[in-house]
């Protein structure tokens, strides 16, 4: 085919070729701070889509690469936000040392449940990840001495980022600082992908009892993927307990896991982009649309939800590429 | 006279037959087709609001609208499985996911279109409220009524899947697809009507249920999660699994709000993890 014979056949040219930066992507990622220069005004909005979409980005490592679906993702973003709330609240305020605290709670956390979500497939696996998901948001609500229970946590205190720059209503800093950790761990998500371990997880994907036989341990890698997962999504659960200075409740709930699944999949899974135009477009859509009811809101979710289904298999990001491969092939 | 556990054991069982109702269809399609259908309670909420609208807006009786919520519901799935679930048999467990969740939302802005979203609630006739007064319990009279209408469905259920050729299909089709399939069984038409039927007993129980847990539109997802624990509880395909895990889970969640109100929710969740722990396919699950 094709795809081989420009690469060569030899592994390690395959893994560099894909690793070479586009045009596109590269437009892209120069396109992110306009927002500074052209829409002031949305700069808090712009500070939720970059956080929106690190946590996309996250859930997209396992539902996309390794093929676990999983509808209980909240629970490391709401872990992070918690333990980086309370963090800043009871110990020590400085931004960077509570994402670093965050990403550890919720890795723990992810690392311990791991052990569970690797021996199971398909049902049991979609429920456990829900189960796992209600327990801890059931449990954040019952210690409201903790958590603040559905009034949110109060009194997070963060300090200025990097002793410089004070959190700004116009979202200047925030903005600035999830942009900048968005792209760090995409720049190690993408690293992480285009390795041997991604496409060991590609193949995991594909079939789960036969990776062993050519020597990947399955168990073994949705273990490691599935805690670094978890450790980004609280990474960025950390990140919005720190732009916004709150921790609410819902942070950890099904409605939060369902979005995010929704949010991968209108992107497109598994194509590492698709996170990301899934949150811009899911969250720009949602702000635009914020003045009507709420149940019309969820009545053209619903809708948007079968027609990708049934008609963009592989999300936008999919689609986008077989209408270009299409024009090319003319 | 007994202790109250007995009582808190009454309604619990009551409460579990419910979630019987609403769960068996779901545990039967799932075995047979591994489709996840996250709208099964869409249809168990589409009862619902059948029997409320006959009741209201048409005068019928209680009992009256029960084979209608049943059939609206049967016949409205049946809609579904050709048009949207048919060609997605053979799609990931994502899309079925998206699109059966999908299907939640829109169902759930719908009945809040249509219906408001508040609490539906329907008068019962004079007979059916009250309860009687066993031994020191109060029995209630409805809940009492639920336990024998699930006996019933219960035995034609079991009846029906071990007694009769239909029976037959569905077990040789749960048990292996591609063979019976290969033995001229019909699999897609079996799955169908067990489909129907099973989206049918939902809307039974949504409108069963309309008495004991209320009716709003939230609750095609607030009775999911149920349903869904239940159906992983008692292993898929299996309708005994099936009785035995909606017993364990209506028991534990009405204990754990009677004698641990703090803990709410919580307990069903511990259940449900440590029975999927101990045997993972669930209670009766072989796969």
């Amino acid at each position: 085919m094709p795809v081989t014979a420009q690469m060569g056949l030899e592994p390690v040219g395959y893994l560099k070729a894909q690793t070479r930066w586009g045009a596109a992507e590269t437009l892209f990622w120069l396109a992110t701070p306009l927002p500074f220069y052209f829409l002031p005004a949305y700069l808090q909005l712009a500070s939720q889509i970059a956080i929106t979409a690190l946590f996309a980005l996250s859930l997209d490592l396992i539902v996309g690469y390794a093929g676990i679906v999983s509808l209980g993702h909240a629970a490391f973003f709401g872990t992070g936000a918690y333990a980086a709330g309370l963090f800043s609240k009871f110990v020590w305020g400085e931004p960077l040392t509570g994402l670093i605290v965050g990403a550890m709670v919720s890795s723990l956390v992810g690392y311990a449940t791991s052990f569970i979500i690797a021996r199971f497939r398909h049902l049991a696996l979609i429920m456990l990840t829900l189960g796992f998901g209600l327990l801890l948001g059931a449990a954040a609500n019952s210690a409201s001495w903790l958590t603040g229970g559905s009034d949110g946590l109060q009194g997070v205190n963060i300090w200025p980022l990097l002793g410089r720059f004070n959190w700004d209503v116009y979202g200047y800093t925030a903005y600035g600082y999830s942009l900048v950790v968005l792209f760090v761990l995409f720049l190690f998500a993408r690293r992480l992908i285009h390795s041997p371990f991604g496409l060991a997880l590609r193949g995991i994907r594909e079939n789960f009892l036969r990776m062993p036989a050519i020597g990947a341990p399955s168990r073994a890698h949705i273990r490691t993927a599935y805690t670094i997962s978890a450790a980004m999504a609280g990474v960025a659960g950390a990140l919005i307990a720190q732009t916004t200075q709150t921790v609410a409740l819902d942070s950890l709930g099904f409605e939060r896991s369902a979005e995010i699944l929704i949010m991968v999949v209108l992107g497109g899974a598994g194509r590492l982009y698709g996170g990301l135009i899934g949150a811009l477009v899911f969250m720009i859509a949602r702000d635009q649309f914020s003045g009507i009811e709420p149940e019309h809101w969820y009545f053209w979710i619903g809708v948007l939800l079968v027609a990708v289904v049934v008609f963009l298999p592989n999300g936008i990001l999919g689609g986008l590429s077989r209408f270009v491969a299409h024009w090319r092939a003319k | 006279m007994l202790p109250p556990v007995f009582g808190v054991l009454f309604d619990g069982i009551a409460y579990g037959m419910l979630l019987f109702l609403m769960s068996v269809g779901l545990s039967v399609t799932l075995g047979l087709m591994n489709f996840v259908n996250l709208a099964h309670c869409a249809f168990a909420m589409v009862g619902g609001y059948v029997a409320v609208l006959l009741i209201r807006n048409f005068g019928w009786p209680f009992f009256g609208t029960l084979p209608m919520a049943f059939l609206v519901a049967a016949v409205v799935s049946i809609l579904f499985e050709r048009v949207l679930y048919r060609p997605l048999y053979r799609r990931s467990d994502l899309d079925q996911v998206l699109l059966t969740i999908g299907i939640t939302f829109v169902s759930v802005a719908a009945a809040a279109y249509f219906f408001g979203t508040q609490q539906q609630p329907i008068e019962l006739p004079n007979y059916m409220r009250g309860s009687y007064h066993v031994m020191g319990l109060d029995i209630g009279v409805y809940r009492l009524f639920l336990i024998a209408v699930s006996a019933v469905i219960t035995i034609l259920l079991i009846g029906t899947i071990e007694l009769t050729r239909f029976g037959a299909q569905v077990r040789a089709a749960v048990d292996n697809q591609r063979m019976a399939s290969g033995l001229g069984i019909n699999v897609e038409r079996t799955f169908a009507i067990t489909f129907a039927l099973g989206s049918g007993l939902a809307g039974l129980g949504g409108a069963l249920a309309i008495e004991i847990v209320g009716l709003d539109p939230n609750f095609a997802f607030t009775y999911l999660i149920y349903v869904l624990i239940v159906v992983a509880v008692g292993g898929l395909g299996s309708i005994a699994g099936s009785l035995a895990a909606a017993v364990l889970i209506g028991v534990s969640d009405i204990a754990g709000k009677y004698y641990v109100p703090q803990l709410g929710a919580f307990l069903i969740y511990l259940v449900m993890l440590a029975v999927l722990m101990w045997r993972p396919t669930g209670l009766a699950g072989r796969r």
